[in-house]
This record gives structure tokens, sequence and C-alpha cells, in this order.
């Protein structure tokens, strides 16, 4: 391999002339290395460009999201007709069985409406705020960010959470106009708290940076937990609405246990953007202890009015 | 008289009688290429861990790699900040690492003025696996063993995609170089 011309002949403007690139190269990275001390420090810094820059390609996005989802489904076709036969037989078993568990699902939504009426909740609070497509990741840097076709003028806010089908996706970290950032859960600064699904063992749900989730029991003591168990967000916190699934357990370690994502970015398809569940408990959140919350006198009057 | 064989008179990127280099190809094709690579990766799966190779930045190797004087050394400034916009680093590490790179490639070049493929392919698999460990401490998240497992796959992909790469860059300069402008 030949080298570039760096010995510039004895001509002084040629000789300036690479010295001034080194001198701008080296202005180059400190200025980097400057930018990048200010975006660690403030990490919304550079929200503005990033996103316009996101608005520009969403287009492409879209277009890469529909071929990837329709890839998939092609090939999930080939291979469902190749096992139609004995897939058709069993599909019928569980249909049957199926219908069952419906008809008890029915029973117990009545009874739930029912008791939800007694405690006086309003129906359909958590309407999904907008319905969009994944148009990609961050996938060749190790924070896990994702981008989604919704913003600020679809309704879009920071901080609410995206949920696919199966549950949990993460939640929205920066808006702008038509496409919004969102932190996947198996981002290492993701914290979610959960719950086993079929009992009120507490736990937190971090994201371990390499596509699988740590779940830190809250109650030391004896692991409670079993390989298999359903993680399903327990309401905590206020920003996700409880019972969504997060993760399945896949091995046991001494303070938990690892466990994957049920709902992995990479076979979702569209997401929905619901509203934050509780934004009182986050705003009482923020607030030191000593002062009195916004809007709780007149919720404590809602309240007794109701009764 | 023996018929001229008619290859005489062109060279690889064809004629030389009254045909010229695309000025517009000539700059543009190599930064295009960086751009789109910077892009690239963000678009075709959503993964939940970190899988695929930094583009960009391979990209801009390779074109160094092949056409060593083709990019100032302070190009680095210019196509990193577009590449942060993207990569989901925080703002200024691309810019960072681009630029120190161009200076660390420009000075090992100095050294080693005759190098072979193989050794090529070693610099740049050091430099990238460098380039994402450095990454990874600068993103901002806490570093866990995890973590930094993960990027295994990522820097073994991006080892053995780079052969590939300058094959493809190979060409594209090919095409930068095509004689399609008419004199005259």
């Amino acid at each position: 391999m030949a080298s570039s011309n760096r010995r510039s002949s004895y001509s002084r403007k040629a000789q300036y002339g690479v010295f001034t690139g080194y001198v701008l190269a080296g202005i180059g990275a400190l200025v980097g290395a400057v930018l990048l001390g200010l975006s660690l420090w403030r990490p919304a810094s550079f929200n503005g460009p990033r996103g316009i820059a996101q608005e520009a390609v969403s287009p492409v996005g879209e277009a890469s999201t529909t071929v990837r989802v329709e890839g998939q489904g092609l090939i999930d076709s080939i291979a469902g007709y190749l096992r139609a036969g004995s897939q058709n037989a069993k599909l019928k078993r569980e249909v049957d069985v199926a219908r069952i568990r419906l008809a008890e699902a029915k029973a117990l939504e009545q009874e739930n409406n029912r008791l939800k009426a007694l405690l006086n909740l309003s129906e359909g609070a958590n309407k999904p705020v907008a319905i969009t497509r994944f148009l990609g990741s961050t996938a060749s840097s190790s924070r896990r960010f994702a981008y989604i076709g919704a913003g600020s003028r679809d309704g879009v806010a920071v901080g609410m959470p995206v949920r696919s089908e199966r549950g949990v996706v993460g939640r929205i970290l920066e808006v702008s106009p038509n496409t919004a950032r969102v932190l996947l859960l198996t981002d290492s600064q993701s914290v979610l708290p959960v719950r086993r699904a079929n009992d009120e063992v507490v736990a937190f749900a971090e994201g371990r940076g390499d596509g699988l989730l740590q779940i830190r029991l809250i109650n030391l003591g004896v692991n409670p937990l079993k390989k298999g168990d359903v993680m399903v967000t327990s309401g905590t916190g206020g920003y996700y609405s409880p019972g969504i699934a997060v993760a399945i357990v896949d091995q046991i370690v001494d303070d938990g246990a690892v466990a994957r994502m049920i709902s992995d970015p990479a076979a979702t398809d569209f997401v929905t953007i619901e509203r934050i569940w509780q934004p009182e408990a986050l705003d009482a959140a923020r607030r030191p202890a000593d002062q009195p919350l916004q809007g709780s006198e007149a919720a404590i009057e809602a309240a007794s009015g109701a009764e | 008289m023996d018929q001229v064989n008619p290859k005489a008179r062109s060279d690889e990127y064809g004629s030389r009688i009254n045909r010229a280099h695309s000025p517009v190809l000539f700059y543009a094709v190599p930064y295009l290429t960086i751009l789109l690579g910077s892009i690239l990766p963000t678009l075709p799966i959503a993964s939940a861990l970190p899988l695929i190779p930094p583009m960009g930045f391979i990209i801009l190797l390779a074109w160094r790699m092949i056409r060593p004087g083709l990019f100032p050394v302070w190009v680095g400034f210019p196509l990193g900040m577009f590449d942060d916009l993207f990569s989901g680093q925080p703002f200024g590490s691309a810019i960072m690492l681009w630029s120190i790179s161009m200076i660390v490639f420009d000075i090992l070049e100095a050294r080693f003025p005759w190098r072979s493929f193989a050794q090529d392919w070693l610099t740049l698999g050091l430099g990238i696996a460098a380039y994402l460990l450095i990454g990874a401490v600068l993103s901002g998240a806490p570093l866990t063993l995890p973590g930094l497992i993960a990027l295994a796959p990522q820097i073994l992909l991006s080892f053995m995609i780079y052969p590939m790469v300058v094959r493809v860059i190979a060409r594209l300069d090919r095409l930068r170089l095509k004689r399609i402008r008419v004199i005259g």
C-alpha cells in the first residue's frame, strides 16, 4: 500500500498546508472532547440537532421497517406452510382450551368491572396517545435507544411508556415534532419496578447493556424466583400502569435473576405510546417532603364528594 | 496494417481520449458513502444489544487505507459530527474519536510506509476494538461486565466485515474515477 504524501517537498506553502491540517485536526479533537463533556454533563444539550436529523431520515426508516416486517412475515408464512398439517391439529386443540379460558376471562372481566364500579375507578383512562412504528435503533452504539415515528405533534411527551402488544419496550426520552427517541429496557440506565406475575415478589428490572435484564429483589433473603417466572410491571414509580409483561426469568443468581425481555425490540413492529400512569406520583417524587402537593386538596375534595 | 488494440487508448477508468473524471463523482462519492454508513446501523434492526459494526467509521478508515491522501486530516470533525447525530452516543464522542484516529492513523502510516493487506486489516481491527471500547466507556451509561462482554460479537463482526468493505470501497473508487465527462 502506498502512503499519503506526508513529506510534502521543499515547498514552504505545502509544508504549512500539512501543518495546518494537523493543527485543525487537533482542534477538532479538543472541540469534540469539550462537546462530549458537555453532553455527558447535560444529556439533553443536543436534542435539537439530533431531532432534526432523525426527522430527516424518518421516511427511510419507515420504508426499511416495512421491508423488515414483511421479510419476517414471508419467512413465517413459508415455515407455516411446511408445518401446516401437524400445526392445524395442535391449533384446534389449543382453540378448544382457549374458548374455555375466554369464557372464564369474561366472567373475571365482569367481576372486575363490578369491583371497579364499587371503587369508583374510571374505565379506559389509559387510552394510547399514539400508535406508531419502530423506525430503527442505535444498533452500533452500546447505548440502547430506538426511534419511533410519532412525536410532539401526536401528543407524545417525555417519560411516556412505550409498549408493544407483548409488553413493555421502554419509555420516551426525547421528543421532536414527528419522531421520538425511546430508552429501551435493556439500556444500562433503565430501571423499572416489577413484580412476579402470580404473587407479590417485588423487584427492580435493570438493563445490563447486553440485551438481558437483571432482576434485583427488594426483599433480600431466600431467593423465591424460579426459571420461567414472568415479571410484570408493578406500577410503583408512576410511569407504567401495573400488570404489563416485562421479562421472563432465565437464570437465577444470588440477589435475584437474569431475565429476558418478553417484548424483544427486534421482533417488534408497531408500538403504542401510553400516558404516564400516575403523573401525580411523579410530581410527588420530585417535590421535597415538606412542600404540599399540587392539587392534593382538590383530589381529596373530589374523593369525599364521590362518597 | 493490423487493427489497433481497442483498449490501447484507455486505462482502467475508461477511454483517455476526450474523456475526463467527473468532479462531482470525484468529490462526492467518498463523503456520501461515509454519511450513508453513519445512518445505516440505525435502520435495519432494532436489536436489544449492540451488534452492528460502526459502518461510518469503518468506511472512513477503508477509504483512508485505499486512498491515503484523499481526506484532509481534520475531516474527522465534520464527519464525526454527522455520525454523532445518529449513533446514540453522547454528542461529541465521534467528533473526538474520529479526529484522534485520523491523526493516529497518519502517524502510523508515516512510521510504516509499506504495509501488507494483513497488516492494514490488523491495524484497523485493533482500531475498531479500541473505538468501541472507548465509546462504551464514554457512553454515559454505567459500565458493567456483561455490557463489556456484549461488545465482543460486535468487535468480531467489525473485524470480519473489513475485507468486504474494502472490496466495496475499491469498486466505488473505480466509479469515482470513471472517465465520464466529455471534453470538447
